[in-house]
């Protein structure tokens, strides 16, 4: 089974990678981007039974920090 | 005093911090590998490096934060033991939630590395007794991720309980209300970006950092 995990910054929160990624989309000359913020996809292979609290504690204690980060949960069934 | 310094796998500035720590309490500490479980016996004063533990994965201090050797500092520090994270240290102790809030990349994005003016704003602390509140000191900097946040109500605690223990006096990386260093609400943990260890024999440039460990000591050995 897997899972994966999408870690973004709480709103809010000063993204400084996503602003040099909107200066350079707009360097580029795409226009009409409004704002980018910048996270992290984790991809888990899980053994088959792990259940949706061991993923959520597995987030909670070390894959995001909650402090500054948000993050969600998507499970692959078939994968 | 019975010094430990802790070493990560990425660790830069523990020799740094041991020679300081020599110097003033004239004994070695002890270099403590991030796989050991304890602490030696007795000790007084932990000191946490700066550097790039386990190659800043995942973010600034969180593979270290959970390292065994974490897990008795965490213990020492509720028992009162003195405790300092320099640098990527701090980073270390706010991931390991010893100290509020979060380092997060700098604001300009840039690696920020010269000597930095900072404010001393408590001279109450354990590690500022030897400085004068108000006073202005130079240490060095030199970090990619030094841009302190928390909530809005973090910071008004900490500014409220005397717990801001330094402060830039130029903006530097983007840190909520330029706070360079802060102590838990025992007051026995220190987390700082800026360098004091690089700040302690002429040579250096600069000999301000000396008297946080000079002070230090000598509230441990009274």
């Amino acid at each position: 089974m897997k899972a994966r995990v999408f870690i973004t910054l709480k709103s809010g929160v000063l993204d400084p990678q996503g602003k040099a990624i909107h200066h350079a989309l707009e360097g580029l000359g795409f226009s009409g981007v409004n704002d980018v913020r910048a996270g992290k996809l984790i991809e888990l292979d899980l053994a088959d039974g792990t259940s949706d609290s061991d993923i959520e504690d597995m987030c909670r204690k070390l894959l995001a920090n909650t402090v500054i980060e948000n993050f969600r949960i998507e499970r692959l069934e078939n994968a | 005093m019975k010094s430990a310094v802790i070493v990560f796998p990425g660790s830069n500035c523990d020799r740094d911090l041991a020679v300081g720590l020599e110097q003033v309490t004239g004994r070695k500490p002890a270099m403590v590998w991030h796989k050991d479980a304890e602490l030696p016996e007795g000790v007084d004063f932990v000191g946490i490096p700066g550097g790039f533990s386990y190659g800043d994965y995942l973010r600034s201090g969180a593979m270290a934060a959970r390292s065994p050797v974490m897990r008795a500092v965490a213990d020492a520090a509720s028992r009162g033991v003195p405790v300092i994270g320099i640098c990527n240290g701090f980073q270390v102790l706010t991931e390991a939630g010893l100290l509020p809030g979060a380092l997060m990349r700098n604001a300009g994005l840039s690696f920020v590395c010269r000597p930095v003016r900072l404010r001393v704003e408590n001279s109450q602390s354990l590690f500022t007794s030897q400085y004068d509140s108000g006073e202005e000191v130079l240490f060095p900097v030199a970090h990619h991720d030094g841009n302190y946040q928390a909530d809005e109500a973090t910071l008004d605690r900490l500014e409220g309980e005397g717990r801001v223990a330094f402060r830039y006096l130029d903006q530097c990386n983007g840190s909520a209300r330029n706070i360079a260093g802060i102590v838990n609400d025992a007051g026995n943990v220190l987390g700082l970006m800026p360098h004091p260890e690089r700040a302690v024999e002429p040579a250096h440039g600069g000999t301000d950092g000396r008297r946080l460990f000079e002070g230090l000591f000598e509230t441990v050995s009274a």
